[in-house]
């Protein structure tokens, strides 16, 4: 019977929840790395035991770990993420020029098809590589160096690069989300980029249809139509339908537009997750009512879940990278929240339970179907 | 033999409990002392300073002999007491925190 393994990334530390096909009972462990922020971790899709952890504090800076068990033990690798040649400047949020520094990774994405090449999206924005299992990092350049490089600006949470997509039909081709960026996709490994925002409106830079300066909090595809992409801005859900070469807003009547994370059903490529939050100065869901929203037609058709959430009295916000699906049928979808629980459904959304409810502020969720 | 006091997340980094003790060659300095430590501990490349400024971590300081030393150029020799064992040095992180 298939397995299920979710990774959780807290502000003190990483916790893996594991539970049979079922879905029903669950085994926790952790915290690892205790005392740590786990921004990301992620297992490799071609070796499920092989995980990837990031580590990070204001103290001690940036750790990699890795696992060769499926989290039952781990080692430190590679930390040194190295700008290519002189990185220069972007923008401040103040607008004047600000020497580019590392801070953290925010994301690690393994590689579809060789579990020692990971990429790791980090802060201040660029995009890095390991092909040697996280040991050593090298910088894909083009993206920061792109020409527009210099007026990227942080959004709230810094100037990071959160979301990695890599399309499973042509391997060439990466997209990436860089707040307060926008989206970004190459079509030759990473050497060179080009913004792919048209369409995208934001109301607070001075020219609301640029090409730059979009603060993309999350993008997702389904990997059986990667042409298909899916965005949740600071406000607006988007969709593209050619790659990002445009995109359409699809927010409909969802009850506010704003939020974090978005995700695609495991087996519907049109059934789309978003939560919803009601606004950027407030990050809590509307109402006091936990609701994820569902929409089976790929946009502007929302349903609210609501079966098992919280309906009053709630105030957390879930945040990006927080939501995750499994591949078992029925599809299971997963989030996590700044309270600490990490909700979980095993019928795609309809009905919810905690897997735990008193975990640091969770950052990540990642679900893995193993064998 | 230099003897060093890590704070208690770089001692679970290196799964080391207790003083960690180096032998350093040449002039004991900081810098060397440093070296000493990451060469032992690769793991703890880039947790006190920065691996390419060689920068100390602005949230660390480095204490020893009632004294902070975590101003002082990396290759200043560190005081004789520290030099020889006699007294630890301290790594130490900001009290601040949540």
């Amino acid at each position: 019977m298939s397995r299920v393994r979710v990774l959780v990334g807290t502000r003190k530390g990483a916790f893996v929840l594991s539970s049979d096909g079922k879905r029903e009972r669950w085994d926790v462990s952790g915290p690892h790395f205790a005392g740590w922020e786990i921004y990301h971790l992620k297992g490799s899709p071609v070796d499920p035991d092989r995980l990837y952890a990031s580590q990070s504090n204001s103290w001690f800076g940036q750790v990699v770990q890795r696992s060769n068990d499926g989290g039952r033990s781990w080692e430190p690798a590679g930390n040194q993420f190295v700008y290519d040649g002189v990185p220069g400047t972007h923008q401040w949020y103040d607008g004047t020029p600000h020497p580019w520094e590392f801070a953290r990774a925010w994301h690690l994405e393994p590689s579809l098809t060789d579990p020692d090449t990971v990429y790791a999206g980090v802060e201040d924005a660029a995009l890095f590589r390991s092909t040697d299992g996280a040991q050593t990092w090298q910088e894909l350049s083009g993206l920061r160096q792109h020409s527009s490089g210099s007026s990227w600006a942080p959004g709230a949470g810094g100037l990071c690069l959160h979301s990695i997509l890599l399309d499973p039909s042509r391997p060439a081709r990466i997209y990436v989300a860089i707040s307060a960026a926008g989206a970004f996709r190459s079509d030759d490994d990473g050497e060179t980029w080009r913004p792919i925002n048209r369409g995208l409106r934001s109301e607070h830079i001075p020219d609301p249809d640029a090409e730059i300066g979009h603060c993309v909090h999350h993008i997702a595809m389904h990997p059986a139509r990667p042409e298909v992409l899916f965005m949740q801005k600071h406000w607006d859900v988007m969709r593209s339908d050619d790659g990002g070469e445009s995109w359409q807003e699809v927010s409909g009547n969802l009850p506010t537009d704003f939020g974090f994370p978005i995700d695609v059903h495991a087996h519907e490529p049109n059934t789309i997750y978003v939560v919803p939050i009601k606004s950027d100065s407030e990050h809590f869901p509307p109402d006091g009512k936990l609701r994820v929203y569902r929409s089976r037609t790929g946009g502007n058709e929302w349903e609210p879940l609501t079966k098992g959430l919280p309906q009053r009295d709630c105030y957390v916000n879930v945040l990006r990278d927080a939501m995750a699906v499994d591949s078992l049928e029925p599809c299971g979808v997963y989030f996590g929240t700044s309270g600490g629980q990490v909700y979980a459904s095993s019928d795609s959304g309809d009905r919810w339970a905690p897997i735990v409810r008193d975990l640091p502020a969770v950052v990540s969720v990642e679900a893995q179907t193993l064998p | 033999m230099i003897r060093v006091i890590l704070p208690a997340h770089l001692r679970t980094l290196a799964q080391i409990s207790g003083e960690v003790t180096l032998e350093v060659h040449g002039r004991a300095t900081q810098r060397a002392l440093l070296d000493a430590l990451e060469a032992t501990y690769p793991m703890l490349r880039g947790t006190i300073r920065d691996q390419v400024t060689q920068d100390r971590r602005p949230f660390l300081r480095f204490f020893a002999c009632q004294q902070d030393l975590s101003h002082e150029p990396p290759d200043t020799p560190l005081p004789k007491a520290v030099a020889t064992g006699a007294e630890p040095l301290v790594v130490l992180g900001a009290l601040a925190g949540g």
